[in-house]
Order: structure tokens, then C-alpha cells, then sequence
């Protein structure tokens, strides 16, 4: 009789816990020489502490009670925790402040292949660092963590989370359709969200822009491209792309259409792609209104490396890389 | 080999997404010659049962497909981009019980629950949630018309073109759920990385 262990967690043995040791350390190595210092916070919080900052897919899955009957969860990222931990311990710190971790966090995914419902994520976190500066700084880092890694052919999707929201207001668009209609984009489902400018009777040029933006992905050349509205709102993204050093640039994919599902992304939101692996493998981006929920109102950004996903790429990639290997 | 993989459903939507295939300029004449052969290295081509479709292009073993949104409804989990809603294979997923009085109908009003046999059992609860009544959904595999004919269920939810197979057998549409053609889909990771190739193909589609 073999016991179970609950559905989308797993062991991990010495062969791979020696691979994912070797890439955490060449990671921490990056961050901590980049000024970001290792903090761990408690697998479990309250839920009344972080639920403010909680919202759409990152809903907590795990919920167990105390001695007391409180209800605790576990956490399902690490940016909640610490801005919880900033606004606790760090009240009179001068900012910037700069924090990186390696844990795990606990999701209710469908499990599958890089899809661990405890996934443990390698990440930053500044806080006090407002964009343009701060966001450079975070893609910086990010680049340098996974150029350690031994990536070689990632790339770096970069979007604003207030673009398409914006136009959409702009536009007349009722909040409830708006709703609606980002739903259908954050899915990417395209053919929804023509269905859903119909049935809110946005035609016209606008209903063309709205179609035509999230497909508009690229080098920096797309940002030269743009008129009116676009070109005002892809301001912030020429901001950021000025001051990234020609390695970390050339990562950049510049995408209008890129919308995160996370509720507290404000601002520049990224995403890590591969083509060694069919899903992202790390994202991040601006969160300037968290902090102020936990009474320390500071602009922040940061971002999360998923360990198990960049393993995936990783051996991919090694794999592409020998001798009459497939793809 | 051809940089793009592309997922193609065998089965009702196989003889259109090869024309459409055609008109885009992908060399389909291997896939129409052999109906046994699955992978096509030389045209890009990978051929499935439209229920697989999304799970290759899910994890990138395909970087776009053709399915219908049938499909996409009953695996929505599954995270693809869906870019184009092709029109071709046209049907409609229906509720259908024999003819006559509706037994599901009487079911619900006397029982309390209606028993329904389908293979989409998630578009099915979805539909019944919806619409505020309670339903047992029995899964099935093959024909689905046996199945209220043989007192197994009160009704089917499956989907109909043209209505003869139901017709034959007997059963009459009841309620319309929802409308499916076939779909464009690509992965997500894809839809950036290959971005120029996409585009290009959705130029071809007149869709861009």
C-alpha cells in the first residue's frame, strides 16, 4: 500500500534538487549583488490581514483554522507578504528598499507539466523606487538573474496594465463592460472580445483601435509607430526602454496587449517567455497602490522567477543545444 | 522543416481547414492522401481529434491549431489564445429529448432533476446552472441518441448541424445553447515569440 501525496504537489530527489540548487544559488548570487537582501515570512498569514490586497486568479486556495478559530491561508505569492512586511518592520526604513526570496507559494492550479500548486519562485521586490527608474532597475535584474541561470533565448514581454483599461474609459466604456471586455483580453480570447465591443456598441475607428492594440507586439520600433492616444499612453513604456542598457533591451517584446490578471499591477507589467517551454516561466510589474492598503504608501515593482518552469526551459534549451536534437 | 506547427482536427472540420489551408499556401496534398499518418514534418502539419487540439497548443507541442469552439467551451481551463473565429462548421448545441410530450421536461417538474446524457458534461452543468434548474449529467462516449431512447436520460445536449442524426433517431430540439464554428487558436508563449509569422498568417486570413 503506497500512500498519496495531495494532488499537484510532488518529491523532489537528489539528481534534481542538485540542478535546482545549482541555478537557486547562481540566482541569489545576482540578487545579492545587486543590493537585494533574502527575507522568508510565514507560509501562513491571516486571512483578514491579506485579504485587501488579494484579488481575481491569486485568491488563496489553502485555508486551514488555528487553536483560536482564526482562518489562516496560505500565501499564493510573495509580494503581498511583503508589503505586509515593509509596512510591520520597515515604518521609518528610508526607501529605496530592496528584497529578494526564495519560496514557495500555493496556488489551486489545474496540475500539469510547470503547474505545481506549491511552486517555489525566485524574486525581487523595490520598494520606494518610482518608474521609470525603478522599473529599468527590476528588468535589469531579472535579466541578470536569468542570464545566471544559463538561459539563453528568453525574452521579455512588457506591457502597461493601465493601457487598454485606459482606453477603454476613454472610450465611454461602462465599468461593468469594461470588466467584461479586459476579461476576454487577460484569457486572450480575441473573438470574445470583438463579441463583446459589439454587444456594447463600440464601432467605428474605436472599435478598430480597441481590436487592433493588443495584437500590437514588438521591438521598439512598435512604439515609434503609434499615433494619438497609443502614442501618449506607450509614453511610459519609452521611458523604461531609455534606460535599459543595449543586453537588457534587446530582450524587450513591447506589447500593448499584454494584461495581467493580478488586481494590483498599476503600471509596467512583464512577463518571461521561452521558446523552450509553452508558458511563461517568470512575471512581474509595477504594484504602486499595494503598499498604501498596508499603510505605507510607496510606488514598488518586482517580479517572480517560477524555479520548476525555468528547469523546464533550462533542459529544453540544453536539448535544442546537442547534436541531432529535435527542436 | 516548417517553423510553425499547426494542430488540424481530423473529422467533420478536416475537409475545410485543408482547403483553408490551401488558400493560405500550406502544401496539404500529403495530409489528403493519407488518412494514417498523423505528423506532417515537411508541411508543418499535425493531425488529432479536435478534443486534443487545445492540449497541444496549450503546451506548445503545437504553436496554433484549428478546433471548434465546442471544444474550447467544454476545456475553457485550458489557457490558449483563441484569434480568429474561422465560420466554417457551423453547428448548434442543442438540448433535444424524444419527440412528443418533453420527458425531461416532466422529469424536472415531478422529480426534481432531469437526467442528461452528453459528452460535453461541463457545457451541459453550465447551461443548467445557468438557467436555474437541476440536472444529472450522465457522460457518455458514442452515440448519445441511444441514450433517451433507451430510458438511460430524459434528454441529450449534443451538438447538431443539420438535425437528420436526431431527426432519425427520433428526437426534437428542444432548447438552442450556443451557436460553434471553428476557431483559430495559438499558444500563448507562440503568439509573442513567432509574432511576425502569426501576423502573416492572419494577413493571409484577411482577419488583421
Amino acid at each position: 500500500m503506497l500512500d498519496r501525496i495531495p494532488s499537484g504537489t510532488r518529491d523532489v530527489l537528489p539528481d534534481e534538487m542538485h540542478e535546482l540548487r545549482a541555478m537557486t544559488d547562481r540566482i541569489r548570487d545576482v540578487f545579492e549583488r545587486a543590493g537585494y537582501g533574502e527575507v522568508y515570512t510565514p507560509a501562513l498569514e491571516y486571512e483578514s490581514t491579506l485579504a485587501s490586497g488579494w484579488t481575481g486568479l491569486t485568491t488563496p486556495a489553502y485555508r486551514v483554522f488555528d487553536e483560536q478559530g482564526n482562518v489562516l491561508v496560505l500565501r499564493t505569492d510573495m509580494t503581498i507578504p511583503i508589503a505586509r512586511l515593509v509596512s510591520n518592520r520597515y515604518q521609518h526604513a528610508d526607501p529605496p528598499l530592496r528584497f529578494c526570496y526564495f519560496a514557495h507559494a500555493y496556488r489551486g492550479v489545474r496540475p500539469q507539466r510547470g503547474q505545481s500548486r506549491e511552486l517555489l519562485q525566485a524574486g525581487v521586490e523595490l520598494i520606494g523606487s518610482p518608474t521609470p527608474d525603478g522599473t529599468a532597475e527590476a528588468l535589469t535584474v531579472m535579466c541578470a538573474a536569468l542570464d545566471a541561470a544559463g538561459l539563453e533565448n528568453y525574452r521579455v514581454g512588457v506591457g502597461d496594465a493601465s493601457l487598454y483599461p485606459g482606453l477603454l474609459a476613454m472610450m465611454g466604456v461602462g465599468e461593468e463592460a469594461r470588466e467584461r471586455i479586459l476579461q476576454a483580453l487577460v484569457k486572450g480570447d480575441f473573438v470574445g472580445v470583438e463579441r463583446e465591443l459589439e454587444t456594447t456598441g463600440v464601432s467605428g475607428d474605436d472599435a478598430e483601435l480597441l481590436l487592433r492594440v493588443p495584437t500590437i507586439r514588438g521591438g521598439p520600433e512598435v512604439l515609434a509607430e503609434l499615433s494619438g492616444a497609443l502614442d501618449e499612453a506607450a509614453t511610459g513604456m519609452r521611458a523604461i526602454h531609455a534606460l535599459l542598457e543595449p543586453r537588457v533591451a534587446e530582450r524587450l517584446i513591447f506589447d500593448l496587449g499584454l494584461v495581467r490578471s493580478l488586481g494590483y499591477y498599476t503600471g509596467a507589467v512583464f512577463q518571461v517567455y521561452d521558446p523552450a517551454h509553452g508558458v511563461p516561466i517568470g512575471s512581474g510589474g509595477r504594484y504602486d497602490e499595494l503598499l498604501g492598503q498596508f499603510g505605507r504608501p510607496l510606488p514598488a515593482v518586482g517580479f517572480a522567477l517560477n524555479v520548476e518552469r525555468l528547469h523546464i526551459a533550462l533542459t529544453g534549451e540544453e536539448r535544442g543545444r546537442a547534436p541531432r536534437g529535435r527542436r | 522543416m516548417n517553423d510553425l506547427h499547426i494542430a488540424v482536427p481530423r473529422g467533420a472540420l478536416l475537409a475545410d481547414t485543408l482547403d483553408l489551408l490551401d488558400r493560405l499556401g500550406i502544401e496539404t496534398r500529403e495530409v489528403r492522401e493519407n488518412d494514417r499518418k498523423l505528423l506532417f514534418e515537411g508541411a508543418g502539419i499535425i493531425t488529432m481529434r479536435p478534443s486534443d487540439v487545445p492540449t497541444y497548443v496549450e503546451a506548445g507541442a503545437a504553436d496554433r491549431g484549428i478546433t471548434g469552439k465546442d471544444v474550447l467551451l467544454e476545456h475553457s481551463e485550458r489557457e490558449v489564445y483563441e484569434l480568429v473565429d474561422l465560420g466554417f462548421g457551423e453547428c448548434t448545441m442543442v438540448l433535444a429529448t424524444v419527440a412528443g410530450e418533453d420527458r425531461a421536461a416532466e422529469a424536472l417538474r415531478r422529480l426534481g432533476v432531469m437526467r442528461i446524457a452528453t459528452k460535453y458534461p461541463r457545457i451541459a452543468a453550465r447551461h443548467f446552472l445557468q438557467t436555474g434548474r437541476q440536472a444529472e449529467i450522465v457522460e457518455v462516449k458514442g452515440s448519445v441518441e441511444l441514450a433517451p431512447l433507451t430510458g438511460l436520460v430524459e434528454g441529450i445536449v449534443d451538438l447538431t448541424a443539420t438535425g437528420t442524426t436526431l431527426r432519425e433517431n427520433g428526437l426534437v430540439v428542444r432548447e438552442e445553447i450556443v451557436r460553434c464554428t471553428a476557431r483559430l487558436i495559438a499558444n500563448p508563449v507562440a503568439h509573442k515569440l513567432k509574432a511576425e509569422a502569426i501576423d502573416r498568417l492572419l494577413e493571409r486570413l484577411g482577419a488583421v
